[in-house]
């Protein structure tokens, strides 16, 4: 019997080592898996490398985990806030490598992660600091940047329901980033409201697939900030 | 600040930032599928037309976006690129990040608003950084929408509060897309970018075009 359901968020963080690459679902506060992420501050490995889309803000969640010191790189879009004064500080003491990538090619270098893709050629940036040091090219009068796959070794993500098999649906806008990190890390986890019966979920309405997702752990409804 | 914006000031009435909203929306088809920036653009979407349908589309996944909610209806899970609670028009969609992008970066989109640092003769598109070495940069998806959207409108203030021109020869900022900008709505005036220029295409009451040359710096066309 397939079951990739977890006991708690302990279970599913515990073999996460210093140095790992882990992809953080979530824009802003929605889809942001505070519950895998206190986990991981919990667990504490050391020297991690975070993508997402933003560096977090106030002092829950992706904040928490770089005031905990665990991170040595933020790969993300935008990590500038009203609120992100952890990351600014951390950034301005010099404490903090910052890869800042268009949230476009983001997506796309997760996507390529996930689908086997080894690299391809994209107009954003064109012509920008970007593109500064990359390989370029025109392709029927339009400049393009080469750019490469952004591989986790885990995605933490939130959806809202899941089944024993791990497939998932997601809540509203709290989507965002969920399925394509779930396609781009070699251990995805995903924390969920229920897990439901195998067969409840619509097959049609499935929006990330089992074979996608290795742990599936519920927390309950409550927190989205 | 020159003699000339000075003269001008007590001559001539600059349209307000609603006044600017309000010009970019009435541009907007029917039908249009439109991207609006964080800042200064989310003012046009307090003065759509409500008898035009237009589609809103948020980076974070959504086509349909309906306006603010009343309190009693917040839902932190149903946000716009500016992380602020938001609704969902009936028929509107909400779909993942890759298929947001895809809609962005593939020509999906008819308008992307923005706002602007500096926009240069070229229609070159400067928004996202400034030289200022102790700021945190930030892109999100504006160079997305730079490559990806059939029109890019800009909206700003022409001047910077030094009064310098934000309409430039050559962008000096760093770049956020090349020769993409179609149109620029300023409080000084409208303008299209045509053939590596600027045209007027409206100017704010009492400003010549003269006056608008003077400010910039540039040889601004008539329409």
């Amino acid at each position: 019997m397939i079951d990739k359901t977890k006991p708690d968020t302990a279970s599913c963080v515990a073999d996460i080592p210093d140095g790992s690459t882990i992809l953080v679902g979530g824009f802003g506060g929605a889809g942001m898996p505070l519950d895998l992420i206190d986990a991981l501050i919990a667990r504490a490995p050391k020297e991690l490398t975070i993508v997402s889309n933003n560096a977090g803000n106030g002092t829950k969640g992706l904040a928490a985990l770089l005031a905990a010191g665990l991170v040595r790189k933020v790969i993300c879009s935008f990590p500038r806030q009203a609120d992100s004064h952890v990351f600014d500080g951390l950034y301005r003491a010099g404490k903090l490598e910052l890869e800042l990538v268009p949230q476009g090619n983001l997506v796309e270098r997760l996507r390529a992660a996930g689908a086997g893709i080894g690299a391809f050629f994209t107009p954003t940036g064109y012509g920008t600091p970007i593109a500064d040091g990359k390989e370029t090219r025109v392709i029927d009068g339009r400049g393009y940047v080469l750019e490469y796959p952004i591989k986790g070794d885990f995605a933490l993500i939130k959806a809202q329901r899941g089944d024993r098999w791990g497939n998932l649906v997601y809540r509203k806008t709290a989507r965002n980033f969920g399925p394509v990190m779930a396609t781009a890390a070699k251990v995805t986890v995903a924390q969920v409201e229920d897990i439901v019966p195998l067969g409840s979920l619509d097959p049609e309405g499935i929006v990330t697939p089992g074979a996608f997702v290795d742990r599936v752990v519920a927390v309950g409804a409550g927190r989205t900030q | 600040m020159s003699d000339v914006a000075s003269t001008v000031a007590t001559d001539v009435k600059l349209w307000t930032r609603a006044e600017m909203a309000q010009l970019i929306a009435n541009d907007i088809p029917e039908g249009a599928v439109v991207n609006i920036g964080i800042g200064m653009p989310e003012l046009v979407a307090d003065c759509l037309p409500s008898d035009k349908e237009i589609l809103l589309q948020s980076e974070n996944g959504l086509l349909g976006m309906g306006p603010k909610p009343g309190a009693n209806e917040i839902d932190w899970d149903l946000i716009n690129a500016g992380k602020q609670p938001v609704t969902l028009l009936e028929g509107g969609a909400i779909f993942d990040h890759t298929l947001s992008f895809t809609m962005m970066r593939g020509g999906h989109l008819d308008i992307a608003i923005l706002g602007a640092f500096q926009v240069a003769e070229n229609g070159d598109l400067a928004n996202w950084a400034t030289n200022d070495p102790n700021a945190i940069p930030a892109v999100g998806g504006a160079m997305d929408l730079a490559v990806g959207a059939s029109r890019v409108f800009v909206m700003m203030e022409m001047l910077t509060k030094k009064g310098e021109s934000k309409l430039v020869e050559r962008c000096t900022y760093p770049l956020t897309g090349l020769g993409c900008v179609s149109r620029v709505y300023s409080d000084h005036a409208v303008l299209d970018v045509v053939d590596g220029g600027f045209t007027a295409v409206k100017l704010a009451p009492g400003l010549t075009l003269e006056a608008l040359r003077q400010l910039t710096g540039l040889p601004i066309r008539a329409a």
